[in-house]
């Protein structure tokens, strides 16, 4: 990857991390974990694959976005914000009454949001509608739906991979957040859904394991997926939870907790550094 | 004038959604492995490209139609009514109806008239589960011109949809020339003054039977058809119960949740009347030919007359 292009999109996911932060901290509650695992997967869509128009969030052929692991969408916020969808203000009034963004993306309430979710599983099969829609009407429009590891656990997600399989759905990818923990612990020992690479390979997609921290693995992942005809895509990408927070990085017990002044003046002044590092270079 | 013919509500689906197929391109219908037994069949056969087999899948079958719906199709997502409403019930609730898409669910073979295959197919609590989203409009029509008309209004209708209907034929009276069927507006399929049966689906035509045995008995039943079960037609059912005193409601479904509990909380809350509730009574039904099962569950002419004459003589 170019390096004027990587250090854009590095700056975004530092920046996707402080929004998120930001907005589980002033809601005292939300998932931080699973949103900066997949900080890097966030600003790679929103800021380079995408072909979306936050001035006109409804256009009939864009490329859609679905977050089914919804829980982490203080991430998916922040790069919206970031993107020109809302004012980043918003990102402060998190999960309060009357707020836009609520505790799990409503397609009804946040432009941006293709996608109601929350419900682990479900948002795979609408990432299939979608998708087939855009075959039965001859339209180019690609759909992402992002996973969280421990999803792999809900049935529908391999009813849908069946589904998106049999109907080669190749303009289906769907990426894969493999951060190896949910609530309970290591999703190795909670559900155990691996190896993730042969069941995606059963179900007949085309699959990519890559370092999902990387840039230049993330986009040479895309931009494969692209050319992949007559299957769908899985990108598994290996993250740590947390990332980017020191103290939250590779614990269970960050996945949905808020932290405390103490601990978001730690996280922030982490984060700033990491930016001020990146601006400077 | 209607001619007599005897079809099950799930054929007259099927045949008005491969009619509406031309005049609404939109309209893409799935189903999960169940295309010859609720009739979609008719409608892949003349549209094959619009038609979507999810298999033996209802959670992930509601989750696509979802996403169809949010692309501008209007997707007809079929099942058994069980597997429909239960199986998926929390897809049609978190991808359907809290986004609020233009989503019809249709449930073919509810209540015990599925008859052979016993419980687990037999749907007695769909009404209970579809009426309690927001949201969502709940159609339980009662012969083929009336499902004909009712699946033209969900199509027209934007929003969740839920399509209730049956395995078993059943005669059709409604008049073929000049029905009009509008969304949560019941329909009085005869006057009277002494009482009034409100009956819903397959129940409607039992009730015109049992007015009739009650006519024979001097005794003058209104019958109200409430084919939308929500929004429910509040203005006719309290027209009813302030001229006539006492209601009967009469459903094939459990006695909790559905059309009785809908129409009695009208009535409390504006016009306290006592109302008697035919239905299965919060049991599981059981193997045997439709028709005995429904004789046995009470829900025929002859009990529903019964249940009338007692219930005006307390
Ligand atoms: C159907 C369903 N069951 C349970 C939950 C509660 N829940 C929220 S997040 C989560 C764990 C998710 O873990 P993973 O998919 O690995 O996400 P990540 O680690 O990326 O946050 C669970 C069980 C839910 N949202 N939906």
């Amino acid at each position: 990857m170019k390096t004027e292009l990587k250090r854009k999109l590095e700056i975004a996911a530092c920046k996707i991390r402080m929004g998120a932060v930001e907005g589980v901290y002033r809601a005292k509650s939300g998932h931080p974990g699973g949103s900066l695992s997949a900080a890097e997967l966030f600003a790679y869509l929103y800021f380079k694959e995408l072909r979306v128009d936050p001035n006109h969030p409804k256009e009939p052929g864009r490329d859609r976005f679905v977050l089914s692991k919804g829980h982490t969408c203080p991430g998916l916020y922040a790069a919206l914000a970031l993107k020109g969808y809302f004012p980043e203000t918003e990102l402060k009034k998190l999960r309060q009454i009357g707020a836009m963004l609520q505790g799990h993306p409503d397609m009804k309430g946040t432009p941006g949001v293709d996608m109601s979710t929350g419900s682990l599983g479900q948002g795979v099969s609408a990432a299939c509608g979608m998708a087939l829609a855009g075959k039965m009407d001859g339209k180019d429009y690609r759909v992402y739906a992002l996973l969280g590891d421990g999803e792999l656990e809900e049935g529908q997600v391999w009813e849908a991979s069946m589904f998106a399989g049999h109907h080669e759905l190749d303009n289906l990818c769907l990426v894969i957040d493999i951060n190896g923990l949910q609530i309970d612990g290591p999703t190795a020992e909670v559900g155990g859904p691996e190896p993730v690479d042969e069941k995606f390979r059963a179900f007949g997609f085309d699959v990519q394991v890559i370092d999902g921290h990387s840039f230049d693995e993330i986009e040479k992942a895309f931009e494969h997926a692209k050319t992949v005809k007559g299957k769908p895509s899985a990108i598994l990408a290996k993250t740590i939870k947390g990332r980017g927070v020191s103290y939250m990085e590779n614990v269970a017990g960050w996945h949905g907790k808020a932290p405390s002044d103490e601990e978001y003046e730690i996280a922030m002044r982490e984060l700033k550094q990491t930016l001020a590092g990146l601006e400077a270079e | 004038m209607a001619e007599m013919m005897k079809k099950a509500t799930r054929e007259s689906y099927g045949m008005a959604l491969s009619q509406l197929g031309e005049e609404f391109p939109q309209i893409v219908v799935l189903d999960a492995d169940l295309a010859e037994a609720t009739k979609t069949g008719i409608f892949k056969k003349k549209y094959p490209k619009r038609f979507v087999d999810c298999g033996i899948a209802e959670g992930n079958m509601m989750g696509v139609a979802a996403g169809l719906a949010t692309c501008g199709k209007i997707p007809f997502a079929t099942s058994f009514a069980m597997f429909a409403t239960g199986r998926a019930f929390e897809q049609v609730r978190n991808s359907i109806c809290y986004p609020h898409l233009n989503v019809k669910v249709v449930g073919t073979h509810a209540g015990i008239s599925v008859g052979e295959d016993g419980a687990t197919h037999q749907c007695l609590e769909d009404i209970a589960l579809m009426r309690s989203l927001p949201g969502m409009t709940v159609i339980s029509p009662s012969d083929h011109y009336e499902t004909v008309a009712a699946v033209r209004a969900a199509v027209e209708h934007e929003g969740p949809v839920y399509l209730r209907l049956s395995r078993l034929a059943v005669e059709s009276f409604n008049n073929s020339d000049d029905y009009r069927f509008e969304l949560g507006r019941g329909v009085t399929l005869r006057d009277g003054k002494d009482v009034t049966i409100i009956a819903t689906g397959l129940m409607v035509s039992r009730a015109l039977e049992a007015v009739k045995l009650l006519e024979q008995k001097g005794i003058d039943a209104r019958l109200v058809n409430i084919h939308t079960i929500k929004p429910i037609d509040r203005e006719l059912i309290l027209k009813a119960a302030g001229e006539t005193g006492k209601l009967i409601t009469v459903e094939e479904h459990n006695v909790i949740g559905g059309l009785g509990d809908a129409v009695a909380a009208v009535l409390s809350e504006e016009l306290p009347t006592p109302l008697r509730k035919i239905g299965v009574n919060d049991q599981f039904g059981h193997s045997g030919p439709a028709a005995a099962l429904l004789e046995q569950f009470g829900l025929c002419a002859s009990n529903i007359a019964e249940v009338t004459e007692e219930f005006l003589k307390k």
